[in-house]
């Protein structure tokens, strides 16, 4: 079934087109891809899913829901939360309370009960430390929850973020660049945990990745963008063969000169 | 060891001071002792509950009877609390929300008006009939409603600004504050709503509705000495409240929303939350507080125009919040007290002591460079009229030396 359509997704900045016609379709329990050279307009077509874009043109479908014309505290309330390339944490925030603005649209608590400080209201705010806790440890950051978010190292925001992501109960991750500044054994886990994530926490994950080896290690599917246009749609081994992929990495030529050797 | 040790050592220096301030009723120096032993508490280690009961003795018990033997010392804590809720208030906003208000005094001006105009025959002016001013205890029903006018007041002009950002926001909110003083300056005419320039009065003060309580005690006390101690608890009770609905909005999910937006907002938008609704909200909160202690302040002091709220002052509010520590509360008290005192009594008292010396005719004498007749300080030299200098200047020492300010937000440790 599926969980996400885009149909004929386009947006122009002035005379650039960062994204035409794209379509994309997501599966429940599928980890996709989206690669493509820099200025492809991968990151355009998150920012386009959740809401800080409004497209041109097309249609956006979740759970069988348009959510064209939404704001994205409204799109991450129907259950698609993500990250960003470079890291946007709040860092004069503790990280424990980094995880739990993520829940913020799932604590529905009215003004009169934060005032009187009712129980049902104390008694959510501690389910939710909680649930905050046990996703900080499914993260790899157990025992930092008191720390300052800027106190953390690169790798740990990155998971950071991911925590904060899935804090939302989100039913689609997004995640833009998970693995941009680790190393291959950091990389290594990052898959795993991708893999423990779905249908446990998630329903399905979306990631834009440079790096080649998390790509074709758990894409069930890849879309490749160049120049706003999707060029490529497959299984990671047909994309990798692709002429019009290789050519719009390496440049044109490069096909004839891998075929030759 | 120190956890019981402390507090004896904190309740022995209370007294002290304490002592010494009853003993020396014009001492400037016996009372700041006094004073410091709240920021004293703040930071020994000690139970809470030890704390708050400290906090109290200080507060409820020992300030008032200072304040029966020196009235002053009462108007000194008056204003420190209604500065205090006024940080506490733009704390929310510029601490919190991460929102320059350049303006925040124009709540406060309403606020006051609120009670002013009803308070007063003003009302009569435009509403026949008479029936101006409003019995006492309509007080407390305006301080109530004043909730609300400054909520509104603050949706008011939060709805049009709030995509604004940064600089654009900090000029907008001055121009509303100029805009509500140049309003309550002029709208004397076609119909005399604020009477003008020349302000409003008399205001009528709330009820003494615990008069027979005190009789039946046989305590008999003259209004002029009641009244300051009235206010006194009065400003208590309510910046108690604020501290209170602050620190539980602070470590809720409006809290957590509003500092993620101050950190970042397409972040916080990302994670879920409605950034205009929580950016109004805190802009509401804000002016409901200001709004509130505008009530008191209108009641206090009898008499308001439009002078009493001018950019001096929305800019002095922001300075005790930045003094204190964005984003703290105690940091916005701490700010609050420590420029009201510098105002009030520091500065003060330097220039009666230099007035003294002057009157003496002591002779400040060095070796090699010679003496100095005290008696031909300049007039001109009297440190209470540099009140705004050494307030700049402490405002540049901080900003070199401790940019966060002296009580910066606390990581909270929890479970």
């Amino acid at each position: 079934m599926a969980l996400l359509e885009l149909r004929g997704i386009s947006k122009r900045f002035g005379g650039l087109q960062a994204l035409a016609r794209v379509n994309v379709d997501l599966e429940i329990g599928m980890i996709a891809s989206l690669i493509g050279p820099n200025g492809a307009g991968k990151t355009t077509l998150f920012n386009t899913l959740t809401g800080l874009y409004r497209p041109d043109e097309g249609e956006i479908r979740f759970q069988n829901r348009s959510l064209i014309g939404l704001k994205p505290d409204q799109i991450t309330g129907a259950g698609i939360s993500r990250t960003f390339q470079n890291i946007r944490l709040f860092s004069h925030m503790t990280v424990l309370d980094n995880v739990l603005v993520g829940m913020h649209s799932r604590l529905n608590t009215k003004l009169w009960q934060i005032f009187l400080s009712t129980q049902g209201y104390q008694g959510r705010e501690k389910a939710a430390r909680h649930r905050a806790i046990e996703l900080l440890e499914l993260t790899g950051l157990s025992g930092r929850e008191n720390e300052w978010a800027h106190q953390l190292s690169y790798g740990e925001q990155r998971r950071l973020e991911i925590a904060r992501a899935l804090a939302a109960a989100p039913k689609l991750l997004l995640l833009d660049e998970p693995s941009a500044g680790m190393n291959t054994s950091e990389a290594q886990s990052l898959m795993t945990l991708f893999k423990e994530l779905i249908g446990r926490y998630v329903q399905a994950i979306l990631l834009i990745e440079h790096n080649m080896r998390v790509v074709m290690g758990i894409s069930d599917r890849v879309h490749v963008l160049d120049y706003g246009e999707k060029i490529a749609e497959g299984h990671p081994d047909e994309v990798r063969q692709d002429p019009r992929v290789i050519e719009a990495y390496l440049g044109q030529g490069a096909w004839t000169e891998h075929a030759k050797g | 060891m120190t956890r019981s040790l402390a507090p004896i050592g904190l309740l022995a220096y209370i007294s002290g001071s304490c002592l010494l301030a009853i003993l020396y009723p014009q001492s400037v120096l016996a009372f700041l002792l006094f004073e410091a032993s709240l920021l004293l508490l703040y930071y020994i280690p000690a139970h809470a509950k030890v704390k708050s009961a400290l906090a109290a003795l200080v507060l409820v018990l020992l300030m008032p009877l200072l304040g029966a033997i020196n009235g002053y010392y009462l108007e000194v804590a008056i204003q420190i609390g209604i500065y205090a809720a006024l940080a506490l208030g733009l704390n929310i906003v510029v601490g919190f929300v991460g929102l320059l208000n350049l303006g925040f005094v124009a709540f406060y001006a309403i606020g006051a008006y609120f009670w002013a105009i009803f308070g007063s025959p003003q009302a009569n002016e435009f509403i026949a009939g008479g029936g101006f001013p409003l019995a006492p205890y309509w007080f407390f029903i305006f301080l109530l409603l004043s909730i609300g006018v400054g909520a509104v007041t603050g949706v008011v002009l939060g709805l049009p600004v709030l995509r604004l950002r940064g600089d654009y926001l900090a000029v907008v909110t001055l121009g509303f504050a100029e805009v509500v003083r140049a309003l309550l300056n002029n709208l004397d005419k076609p119909v005399n709503l604020t009477n003008g320039p020349r302000g409003i009065s008399p205001i009528v003060k709330p009820p003494l509705f615990f008069r027979p309580v005190l009789e039946f005690f046989g305590l008999q006390i003259t209004d002029a000495k009641l009244y300051p101690l009235y206010f006194y608890f009065l400003v208590l009770l309510v910046v108690f409240v604020i501290i209170l609905v602050t620190r539980r909005l602070e470590s809720s999910r409006i809290g957590r929303a509003w500092k993620a937006i101050r950190e970042d907002e397409i972040a916080a938008a990302a994670m879920g939350v409605p950034v205009v609704r929580m950016k109004l909200l805190g802009f509401a909160v804000g002016a409901s507080f200001a709004s509130a202690v505008g009530v008191l302040f209108a009641a206090k002091q009898v008499f308001i125009n439009p002078e009493s709220f001018t950019f001096m002052e929305s800019i002095g509010v922001l300075a005790m919040v930045i003094l204190g520590g964005m984003g703290s509360i105690p940091g916005a008290i701490l700010g609050a007290t420590g420029v009201t005192i510098l105002n009030l009594q520091l500065l003060k008292g330097l220039s009666l002591w230099l007035n003294g010396l002057r009157q003496s005719g002591a002779v400040f004498s060095l070796p090699f460079i010679g003496s100095y007749p005290l008696s031909e300080l300049p007039v001109q030299f009297e440190p209470a009229k540099y009140e705004r200098m050494v307030f700049g200047l402490i405002l540049i020492l901080m900003m070199i030396f401790r940019p966060q300010g002296v009580l910066p937000p606390r990581r909270e440790q929890r479970k």
